[in-house]
């Protein structure tokens, strides 16, 4: 909570001006039944036409007047909850943007989308309604208590008795119902996971013959939810029916007291008429209030996450801590020189390692194939290489600095990456393949596609390589946008070029044409192939076998057919030993 | 047209409310004597007030006599409406249950073209939103748009009866409100179209940048993507602003043109009331009825979207409850099948424009195992779907030992076959519970010794509580081998006659895959196996290989036999050595 409070502390005085409005707004309608005492007490009994005339005057002015004052609070209360949400919603994207790889993996794609786009509304609207609302019903339960007082004491004693009645019913619905709703919420949550679960698996369901007992499961669990939503019915059901009554006993008790008060004189007929009217504005804003309550509770858990988020560990890989820009590299004798020394790595911070002790040099220009099974840790090394993880021990470097001393602006701009899974995003071909450097000319843009074999069918396209790219890149097909992302890759000439499985979707004919074109690439980078195919790595200048994260073997193809058990295994179980020679 | 349509899913409605005539009865007689009684109220007040003229002129009798009505009056109201409250409870909250069962039911049954071709949250939303969407807004929509109607009727009548010409001001005026109301809102319809035009962008932008979160930091993007963020999000605000604050101005609007009319009954009324024509008292209730008179008008405007909009989850609700089941009139057995399995010209394709399979004709015998291989999206996995009857095909027949697998009963076809797909789905509950699925009776000691022989006891038992280590999908520590290893486990533990692979080992590395060999030699031995893979040993110990492109089987055989052909198949293994 504290966490929106901050926020909406940069619009304090908007913020403090929307609930002072509904105030004045406030005070202007609790003005209306000293207004009609009076035309009763003076115009009536006095049939003094001319005052009653006037004060329709003062009626009409209180309307006008309440209506602007309230325009104007609901203005200052709208900007307010507006802006807050949108500085809050920067703040939670710029967040998202630091996270480590690691915690986005932990908590997942779909609900940091969820945190940052419906959580916030929720918020905002909150906002929106506590500086509208959350001030103006006690102001006015308070305000005619206090107008009760200015009319007649004694009957306004009957007021703090009605008032507190009320707060104590109204609290104790609240308090008995609130964390039900909470409750409720929860149980709501198992019957959408437990249908969501049974539409993704429909077919090992059915393949089992599962669908009674998923019948029973759900109907349990809606049992539960529609129990817990009946026993809590039955506590908030009682709110608007007992605060009636005791109104409006309130009500007969106050007639009662006013008429002895009236027979001595002390009041007249008209202030009668206030008294009920005030007793009345209470019940109507109570169960404002009440409402109010119920919504903010819900606003509130949506405020509660998305602060979690906001106090989620931010990356905290050692990043540029020398603060160096580094110009060593560029006289480097061999440019994309890697030398990895002793490193190992763990995601979780734990003694067991996903990648344990690699020592690996790789010369600037060569060829590197890594090879290994699922979870051997191959994509781990690569981001280790570009830093998107810290190695846990031992260091890396790149022409001779050290990765954690290099910027991630550096880093991008040595290697060209091609992740696993060919994503591009929303715009222009040409928007895609300039991401890291808004100044790519035409040429240089033309000719990464044409190493990525690209350039043909882009050409084709409407626009050439302005065509347009939807969500995703799903106008194209698998191997193009495959093609398309190692010309991103290509794009800035990278010292070190990247490839993580990333011919997957290729036809032969393009894969050879493509490995023939990277072959002759002039700015000579250093290039890793990441594969689980002995065929992809096998023409590499080295090779690294990895197992299970530790470094099984590492040399030449000839040399790992003869030495190294893991890569005859899987080479062999590629290639079967008869027809690989 | 949309009227008739809508008249169509309120008569279904109805019937569909049947089961609960005399709760709705009950609650629409509540409904009834709250607002009868309720709106006596100020009129009892009225006469109160008139008791009480000044001082020695207050009809004591008069007075307790009316206070006592009140008093009876009130209480009388707040239990008829607590009565109320709860019967309106019980019906919501009912009704939503019965129509989740109903809807997650027909889930169970529906025809797989419909769920694979369905997006799953539009599913999971009428289960879990429009369920209650439609309750809600049915039950709330009913007893608002009731009580409202009668709401007017009766504070018309009160008016009429206590002054005729005061009670024209106020019926007059009203409209003038509500036009008002309607008049902002379409005002700021537009307003709201912007905003969540504006909305659906910011959100399909921030799921690209969360997705490719990776490649944005490889590219040291983070700093434009923001950039570009903030100008998105600077926009919605602005949208956002103008959509919110317009659209709250109908309140004070409204309540201006409320207190006009207030302040047109006062001045009326205290100059009749000069002439005598009304009682200070009258003129009292009147005050009341002329300011709560609006309410209902607004109430009624909200109940009309609200009930469209019950009415149209009502109507996904009907559509998903009456889809189409998968035919399932079969009532042959075929237990212990011998596994014959035979495609008599069989024709079949998903879109019915569109051609897949024509005339395919296919005989297996007993514990042959039959590899399926070609191009990504070829439909492989379609003759899966048709043995399964996960479809049904469209021309010839398929059959098993003979019998046409439209006459064997569904579940005891579907239980003649073991299963493991590429995708891996556990249900989200303990390891233990997951293997048990075919076999409810295995013992811990069977389970461990399926679990052992596919290499999954080993990193289960490391799991924090072993076998009863609840699946979820936020339990990151289970990686798609593992799970694929223990959906191979789940068969082992009841290896039916017939088994399906489809790339059963894809995300198992290498060498697991190598260890776990035995186990799957013995699961297939003496088995009819479909198999769907990729890796060529795989497919060579095959006693036919299907080679599937564009839905047709263009070559079949053994691999001596294929390669001498010299065609696609022969092709793809050169590739793949090459």
């Amino acid at each position: 909570m504290s966490f929106v409070i901050s926020y909406v502390k940069k619009y304090k005085t908007r913020a403090v001006l929307a609930p002072l409005f509904k105030m004045l707004e406030a005070i202007f309608e609790l003005l209306v039944p000293l207004v009609m005492a009076q035309i009763i007490n003076k115009g009536i009994a006095g049939s003094d036409t001319h005052y009653i005339i006037r004060m329709s005057g003062v009626l009409i002015f209180l309307a006008v007047v309440g209506l602007m004052f309230s325009i104007t609070a609901q203005y200052f209360s709208a900007y307010v909850a507006v802006y807050s949400a949108a500085e809050i919603r920067r703040d939670v994207f710029a967040k998202i943007l630091s996270l480590s790889q690691g915690t986005k993996e932990k908590v997942g794609d779909e609900v940091l989308t969820t945190r940052i786009t419906n959580d916030i509304n929720q918020v905002q609207s909150g906002i929106n309604m506590v500086l509208r609302l959350f001030l103006r019903s006690p102001f006015i339960v308070a305000g005619a208590t206090f107008m009760a007082f200015v009319v007649d004491v004694k009957s306004a004693l009957i007021f703090i008795v009605v008032v507190a009645l009320l707060s104590v019913i109204v609290y104790f619905i609240m308090k008995n119902t609130l964390p039900r709703y909470k409750a409720i919420a929860a149980k709501l949550e198992k019957v959408l996971h437990l249908t969501s679960e049974n539409l993704e698996g429909a077919r090992v369901l059915r393949a089992f013959c599962q669908v009674d007992n998923e019948n029973v499961e759900f109907q349990n669990r809606t049992a539960e939810l529609t129990g817990m939503q009946i026993s809590t019915g039955k506590i908030s059901a009682l709110l608007n029916p007992v605060t009636y009554v005791v109104v409006n006993i309130g009500i007969v008790a106050l007639i009662y007291v006013a008429m002895g008060q009236v027979d001595r004189g002390i009041i007249l007929q008209g202030e009668v008429v206030a008294l009920v009217n005030y007793m009345g504005q209470i019940l109507i804003e109570l169960i404002k209030l009440a409402n109010l309550i119920v919504l903010l509770m819900k606003a509130y858990p949506s405020a509660v996450r998305v602060q979690e988020l906001m106090e989620m560990k931010a990356d905290e890989r050692h990043q540029n801590k020398f603060n160096t820009k580094n110009n060593l590299l560029d006289g480097a004798k061999q440019p994309g020189t890697i030398n990895i020394k002793n490193v190992s790595f763990s995601y979780n911070g734990g003694s067991e390692y996903d990648l344990e002790n690699i020592n690996l040099v790789i010369p600037g220009g060569s060829t590197l194939g890594i090879i290994g099974g699922t979870g051997s840790g191959k994509s781990t090394l690569i981001k280790l290489l570009n830093h998107t993880y810290d190695a846990t021990a031992g260091e890396i470097e790149i022409d001779g600095e050290n990765v954690k001393r290099l910027e991630d602006s550096q880093l991008s701009e040595y290697f060209g990456v091609v992740p696993q899974r060919a994503s591009l995003f929303h715009g222009t071909v040409r928007s895609n393949l300039s991401m890291k450097n808004i100044s790519m000319s035409e040429t240089d843009i033309k000719s990464a596609l044409n190493i990525a074999q690209a350039i043909d069918f882009v050409e084709a396209k409407d626009g050439g390589i302005d065509a347009e790219v939807i969500g995703r890149g799903s106008n194209f097909s698998g191997g193009q946008r495959q093609r398309l992302t190692i010309a991103r890759a290509l794009v800035g000439k990278p010292r070190i070029l990247v490839l993580d499985d990333a011919s997957s979707a290729l036809d032969l004919a393009t894969e050879s044409k493509l490995r023939a074109a990277l072959r002759r690439l002039n700015w000579k980078p250093t290039i890793i192939i990441v594969s689980q195919r002995a065929s992809a790595v096998r023409d590499t200048d080295q090779i690294i076998v990895l197992d299970d994260g530790k470094c099984v073997g590492l040399g030449t193809h000839d040399e790992l057919l003869e030495s190294c058990e893991t890569y005859q295994e899987i080479y062999y179980c590629q290639f079967p030993r008869e027809e690989a020679k | 047209m949309e009227n008739k349509s809508q008249s169509k899913i309120l008569n279904r409605v109805l019937i569909e409310l049947r089961e609960y005539d005399l709760e709705i009865v009950i609650s629409v007689l509540c409904a009834l004597a709250t607002v009868v009684l309720s709106l006596r109220i100020p009129i009892l007040t009225g006469r109160a007030v008139d008791c009480i003229i000044g001082p020695s002129e207050i009809d004591y009798d008069g007075l307790i006599y009316v206070l006592k009505e009140i008093s009876m009056n009130v209480v009388a109201t707040g239990v008829i409406q607590w009565i109320m409250n709860r019967v309106n409870n019980h019906i919501t909250y009912t009704i939503t249950k019965s129509f989740r069962d109903r809807a997650f039911a027909k889930l169970q049954h529906m025809k797989l073209a419909e769920i694979d071709s369905h997006p799953h949250g539009d599913f999971v939303s009428r289960i879990v939103a429009d369920a209650e969407t439609f309750s809600d807004g049915l039950l709330m929509g009913f007893t608002q748009l009731f009580t409202g109607v009668l709401t007017i009727g009766g504070t018309i009548y009160f008016m009429l009866m206590i002054s005729w010409k005061i009670a024209l001001v106020v019926i007059i005026a009203t409209p003038f409100s509500l036009l008002l109301a309607k008049f902002i809102s379409e005002m700021t319809y537009k307003y709201f179209g912007e905003q969540a035009k504006l909305r659906g962008e910011e959100t399909s932008y921030i799921e690209e940048i969360i997705i490719n979160k990776n490649i944005v930091r490889n590219m040291n993007y983070e700093d434009r993507a923001l950039e570009r963020f903030e100008d998105m999000n600077e926009k919605l605000a602005n949208a956002s602003m103008r959509a919110t604050f317009y659209s709250s101005t109908v309140n004070p609007s409204t309540r201006l043109i409320n207190n006009l009319i207030y302040a047109a009954v006062g001045v009326f009324g205290a100059l009749m009331a000069i002439g005598g024509g009304i009682t200070v008292g009258g003129l009292t209730s009147f005050l009341y009825y002329a300011s709560s008179y609006g309410k209902p008008f607004n109430e009624i405007s909200g109940v009309i979207t609200e009930f469209q909009n019950a009415l149209a989850c009502a109507d996904r609700l009907f559509v998903m409850i009456d889809a189409e089941e998968e035919l399932n009139n079969g009532s042959a057995n075929i237990d212990s099948a011998k596994g014959e399995i035979e495609f008599k010209d069989v024709s079949f394709s998903y879109d019915k424009t569109k051609r897949l399979i024509e005339h395919l004709n296919l005989k297996v015998e007993p514990g042959k195992r039959v590899a399926i291989v070609g191009p990504t999206g070829a439909g492989k996995s379609t003759i899966i779907n048709l043995l399964m009857r996960f479809y049904d095909i469209d021309g010839g027949e398929i059959l098993i030992d003979g019998v046409n697998i439209k006459d064997i009963d569904i579940d005891n076809l579907r239980r003649n076959f073991g299963m493991v797909l590429q995708e891996t789905w556990l249900k989200n509950t303990t390891i233990k519970e997951n293997l048990k699925m075919a076999s409810p009776d295995a013992t811990d000691e069977e389970i461990i010794e399926a679990a052992k022989a596919t290499h999954a006891h080993s990193f289960i038992k490391r799991m924090p509580y072993g076998y009863d280590t609840i699946i979820s999908p936020e339990n990151g520590s289970i990686s798609q081998g593992q799970m694929q290893l223990l959906c191979i486990t789940r068969v082992m533990l009841n290896i039916p006659p017939m088994l399906i692979l489809d790339e059963a080992t894809s995300s198992i590395d290498t060498r697991t895959e190598q260890k776990i060999q035995s186990a799957f030699n013995k699961m297939m031995k003496g088995r009819t196996t479909f198999v769907v893979a990729h890796r060529l040993s795989t497919i060579r110990e095959a006693d036919v290989i299907l080679f599937v492109k564009d839905g047709q089987i263009v070559e079949q055989g053994n691999h001596t036999e294929l390669l001498q052909k010299d065609g696609y198949y022969a092709k793809l293994y050169r590739s793949q050595i090459a």
